[in-house]
């Protein structure tokens, strides 16, 4: 099935990216890039520096070392927002939604940038506000319908379970129509079923969008299905990096990570 | 029963976004804006209308003001009276040295010089939350009401220290100072809230509100999704003050008719406005004007109803009694139900959809 996609030239080059926390070194010496409409999953142990380079790629953390070059630009130091002006979104691992709206305004929430009516005819909420309101709620209903969450729509998402509210956040960052999408734990904490209902909607964004997707997962059945290539990661460190077959077969991996996993 | 939502189904997106989506709620909100203007002023006396309703309407304003900032913005505020105070001396700087500038327009400009200095005292906003931002307020609250006191510029050098409503006409009639009638006075009010509330319910419910809503909720995440949390807390605090300088400048020119800073006090204005917003809901327009009602009311129900059903209290027990009703029910209202007599009406409503049949 990926191999039927087409995948294209260099989206993200991440090279040599090192963060220290205090005396914690999260990340040293990393490098890797993701490709056009490629999924490139990141596994390794917990505190293996995941989300770290997660919040470096979209700009939360800011690398001590290394750079970082999107869409063929060097990055230089920019401030969070910035990213999502750039293509980028993103999933946190601990549920970052805004938990007092409802789905239907966290997945408006998401298409902000895309939004220009000014204060103006914010205030009059009529005829170009009103118009801008409609087609961008045209398109997150598309979203909606995509997820399969109609029946939640006016539901405050903080009293959703954790299942549905790990797709109400995917929906929002869905919503900025992202180049890269950046999902941290997708599926963690998920039963089966809710699992290959995860999986299914990322390969079909993948497919049908063209999205470029990074994802962290530790289920490595998940993992070695759905990504093109694995990066590896442990202690900080880069210990493997190719297809999911040739990382399965790397035997620093299998003494580091999935020996772990599987005694 | 009078809610019936069963079989009204939302044909278009548009009519889904609409403020009151059921119509009976379209209904009711018609009848008492149509009443508030045909029946009230006209079936309510020269006491009521000074004493309860021009009031009511006035801090019904701030309140939204306030709410905007507090409970859509999630920006803990207790400089409301400052922010009025700013708008209520320029309002009076302005008709005072500007003969003919048109009144209505003077009140604006008093909101427009009141978001200026909120937006000031918003900076701090940036990188301090909840109790310390309070805290900053409380700064601005201070200051600006010793600056007013201060400095005699203020006042027009007035050697009583107050400033007073000059009268000013609009369409012919006088609706400012001692000769304005309280009817008057109070469409004035009126307007101003009906047309603040619309224009806040629409600032919520679309690109604004929401961006204000995600910075409340979880300004990380927010600020991910491209949202610029300084930009969008600055609007905050200005629009907020935009209310709280115009709801200021009204406080003086239609209902107090002649003040000083101490009109604006912190216990005065600035922590009733807050209760408002609480016991009404927080992150309502609806409950910001029920809370404004509430409070407004409360004190005259306590010196009106035990005489009536034979209990007669002494006016210092009366004034105890409203004070811990108020505490009471501020904490009762942050513990068990944040969003206020908004969501209990809301609550209500939906039992009354249903009954005497649940489904
Ligand atoms: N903001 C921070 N401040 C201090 N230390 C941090 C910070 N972010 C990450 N770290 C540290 O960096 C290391 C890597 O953390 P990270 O969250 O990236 O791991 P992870 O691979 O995502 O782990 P998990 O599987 O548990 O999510 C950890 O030791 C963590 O404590
Ligand atoms: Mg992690």
């Amino acid at each position: 099935m990926p191999a039927t996609r087409n995948i294209g030239d260099v989206l993200l080059d991440v090279d040599g990216i090192s963060i220290s926390f205090g005396g914690v070194k999260a990340l040293s010496d990393v490098s890797f890039d993701v490709r056009e409409h490629e999924i490139l999953a990141i596994i390794g142990p917990n505190g293996a520096g995941k989300s770290s380079m997660l919040n470096c790629i979209n700009g939360f953390y800011h690398p001590q070392e290394g750079t970082i070059t999107f869409k063929g630009k060097p990055r230089h130091q920019m401030q969070t927002h910035e990213a999502a002006l750039q293509g980028i979104a993103r999933t946190f691992q601990n549920i970052a939604l805004f938990k007092g709206m409802s789905t239907l305004d966290n997945i408006m929430t998401g298409r902000n940038l895309k939004m220009k009516k000014n204060l103006f005819w914010q205030m009059l909420y009529f005829g170009p506000a009103l118009k801008e309101e409609l087609e961008h709620r045209a398109v997150v209903e598309e979203i909606i319908d995509f997820l399969e969450i109609e029946a939640i729509r006016k539901t405050p998402v903080g009293k959703l379970p954790y299942g549905l509210q790990k797709r109400v956040e995917l929906g929002r960052a869905l919503a900025a129509e992202p180049d890269l999408l950046l999902l941290d734990e997708p599926m963690a904490g998920m039963n089966i079923e809710e699992k290959q209902d995860m999986c299914r909607f990322i390969l079909d964004v993948n497919d049908e969008f063209g999205t470029t997707i990074v994802l962290i997962e530790h289920d490595m059945s998940v993992v070695m299905d759905i990504s093109d290539r694995v990066v590896v990661l442990d202690y900080g460190k880069k210990l493997a990096y190719g297809t999911p077959d040739e990382v399965r077969a790397n035997q620093d991996v299998i003494d580091a990570y999935l020996g772990v996993a599987h005694e | 029963m009078f809610y019936r939502e069963a079989g009204q189904f939302k044909t278009s997106y548009n009519k889904d976004q609409a403020v009151f989506p059921i119509i009976q709620d379209r209904w009711f909100i018609a009848a008492v804006i149509i009443g508030a203007y045909a029946v009230v002023p006209f079936a309510a006396d020269e006491y009521w209308l000074q004493a309860v309703i021009i009031p009511f309407l006035i801090l019904a304003l701030a309140a939204i003001g306030l709410n905007l900032l507090t409970g859509y913005a999630g920006q803990v505020s207790l400089g409301t009276g400052a922010f009025m105070a700013v708008g209520a001396y320029a309002c009076y700087k302005m008709t005072t040295n500007i003969p003919d500038l048109n009144v209505v327009v003077a009140f604006l400009i008093s909101g427009v010089m009141a978001a200026a200095v909120g937006i000031v005292f918003g900076l701090p906003s940036l990188r301090i939350k909840g109790f310390y931002l309070a805290v900053a307020t409380l700064a601005a609250q201070f200051f600006i009401l010793w600056l007013f006191n201060k400095v005699g510029w203020f006042y027009n050098d007035n050697p009583s220290g107050t400033i007073t409503a000059p009268p000013r006409e609009l369409f012919g009639i006088t609706i400012t100072g001692p000769q304005a009638t309280a009817e008057a006075r109070y469409f004035v009010s009126l307007t101003f809230l009906v047309v603040g509330a619309i224009v806040a319910k629409n600032l919520v419910r679309g690109r604004i509100g929401r961006s204000w809503m995600a910075i409340r909720d979880m300004d990380i995440a927010a600020e991910i999704i491209g949202i610029r949390p300084l930009q969008t807390k600055l609007m905050a605090f200005a629009i907020s003050s935009f209310y709280c300088g115009v709801a200021g400048a009204l406080y003086i020119f239609v209902w107090l008719g002649s003040a000083e800073t101490e009109a604006f006090d912190l216990l005065q204005v600035s922590f009733p406005i807050l209760f408002m917003i609480i016991i009404g809901g927080l992150g309502s327009i609806m409950g910001s004007i029920m809370g404004a009602a509430f409070i407004t009311l409360m004190p005259i129900f306590l010196t009106n109803f035990p005489p009536m059903i034979g209990i007669h209290l002494a006016t210092d027990l009366q004034k105890h009694l409203e004070e811990i009703i108020f505490g009471g029910m501020i904490v009762a209202f942050l513990i068990v139900e944040p969003h206020g007599l908004a969501r209990l009406w809301q609550i209500a409503k939906e039992k009354l959809r249903l009954w005497p049949f649940p489904y």
